[in-house]
């Protein structure tokens, strides 16, 4: 009881400091404030600066992409990185790799897991809808990885979307029967994969003499006029990295985390 | 009263709703026992960090930052195409038009980078509950203290 006390206390303290400081802040919805238009006589606003020349340099029309794939390369190509990683880690935390143990700790269900159409009639209608409805979100889902140049979406939401359908597929079935299509060695290979395509396009402009994750170095590659359609098709390709990597780590976290590891029996 | 309400709290009222919502995801953070409701806050507080961010890029009678095609067309514009000839004029873009695209960057990330730490947080839970059969801290705590009592 005292320690909630104590909690409340130091909540409440930190929440007054905070909404003093809340008096400062530019107003809500101001188009002149420091964090939308650069302090005066201080160093411009890199919003500006990226909404004002995001089309001329990459001949992009949606800005968060431009930003996200070309101007902050680095930041994504890392952030990717830190996905891979979490992925290894709960590898390491829960992956049960000991075979003799296996009779030991039998599937709770078996008709669960032994699931056919025929087999299991709970699970008839559910299974069958989300079976159809899969590919669909698939589809949207690359829909979303490509035309993230030219509307909101981008290799981070459709790779959320395609692993949310492999993860619907093991809701809604059985995660045994997922991962006979979406093995572990599949899922995890593909995480590195995505890395490898990110990684090994901004490696390509080093080789005629360029920076790393230079894309404009690429035109020749892509055979395109100039530099800004380069740099355009090289996001497309960083963004399927990006995908590639997050659908793959988001259906690993699934499998681990509702087996404890074993990626038998679950939900 | 009401002034105060009209000139402090309306224009600020992203702010206002940020700070409470982190207070309620500290205050869970701080006072819970229960594992799993510390990474409920700390998702709370996540939130509240993110609307803090993606309140910051709003603009009054700004449209998502993606550069409208009449725009790129050059229709929505009247001045006359660049006197270089054959080169297509540039089109000019008004920046105050659209939301502000840096802190939706970077929150895209944070959303993800977020899931994947509470994918981490949740296996480390798990592995947990499997040494010690329980989930609250106090008596992870005791027993804990309990082993090292006996070695």
């Amino acid at each position: 009881m005292k320690a909630k006390i104590f909690a409340s206390l130091s909540v409440l303290i930190t929440g007054a400091i905070l909404l003093y400081a809340v008096t400062d802040f530019p107003d809500f919805g101001d188009p002149g404030s420091p964090p939308n238009a650069g302090v005066p006589g201080g160093a411009p606003s890199a919003s500006r600066y990226y909404l004002e020349n995001t089309y001329r340099d990459t001949k992009v029309p949606n800005v968060v992409t431009a930003v996200l794939a070309d101007y902050r390369g680095y930041d994504t190509m890392f952030e990717t990185v830190v996905i891979l990683t979490a992925g290894i880690a709960i590898f390491a935390i829960l992956r049960v790799l000991r075979r003799d143990d296996a009779p030991a700790a039998p599937d709770p269900d078996p008709a669960r897991t032994d699931h056919t159409i025929d087999g299991d009639h709970h699970r008839i209608i559910v299974g069958t809808t989300c079976r159809i409805a899969a590919p669909l979100i698939q589809i949207f889902a690359l829909y979303v990885v490509a035309h993230g140049h030219y509307s909101p979406g981008g290799g981070f939401q459709g790779g959320v979307m395609l692993g949310a359908s492999f993860i619907l597929l093991a809701l809604s079935g059985s995660l045994r029967e997922t991962l006979t299509r979406f093995s572990e060695s599949d899922y995890m290979r593909m995480a590195f994969i995505g890395i490898v395509i990110y990684a090994g396009l901004g490696l390509l402009p080093m080789w005629v003499g360029r920076n790393f994750l230079d894309y404009g170095a690429l035109s020749g590659l892509f055979m395109t006029k100039g530099e800004e359609m380069a740099r355009s098709h090289s996001m497309l390709g960083v963004e399927i990295g990006v995908a590639v990597t997050v659908m793959s780590i988001m259906f690993a976290m699934f499998a681990n985390l509702s087996t404890r590891g074993r990626l038998r029996g679950g939900l | 009263m009401l002034s105060f309400f009209q000139e402090t709290i309306v224009p600020h009222f992203n702010f206002w709703i940020y700070v409470v919502i982190m207070m309620i995801g500290l205050w869970s953070v701080i006072a819970k026992n229960n594992l799993v409701k510390k990474l409920i806050g700390l998702s709370i507080f996540q939130t509240a960090i993110l609307l803090l961010y993606v309140s910051l890029a709003v603009k009054e009678g700004a449209t998502i930052p993606v550069i409208e095609s009449q725009v790129l067309a050059g229709s929505a514009h009247t001045e006359p195409p660049a006197a270089e000839g054959g080169k297509k004029a540039l089109p000019v873009i008004n920046p105050d038009g659209y939301a502000n695209p840096l802190p939706h960057v970077l929150m895209l990330t944070a959303i993800v980078v977020g899931v994947a730490t509470l994918g981490v947080a949740l296996a480390l839970t798990q592995m947990i509950y499997k040494d010690f059969g329980t989930l609250e801290e106090d008596e992870v705590l005791r027993k804990i203290k309990a082993l090292h009592d006996d070695v």
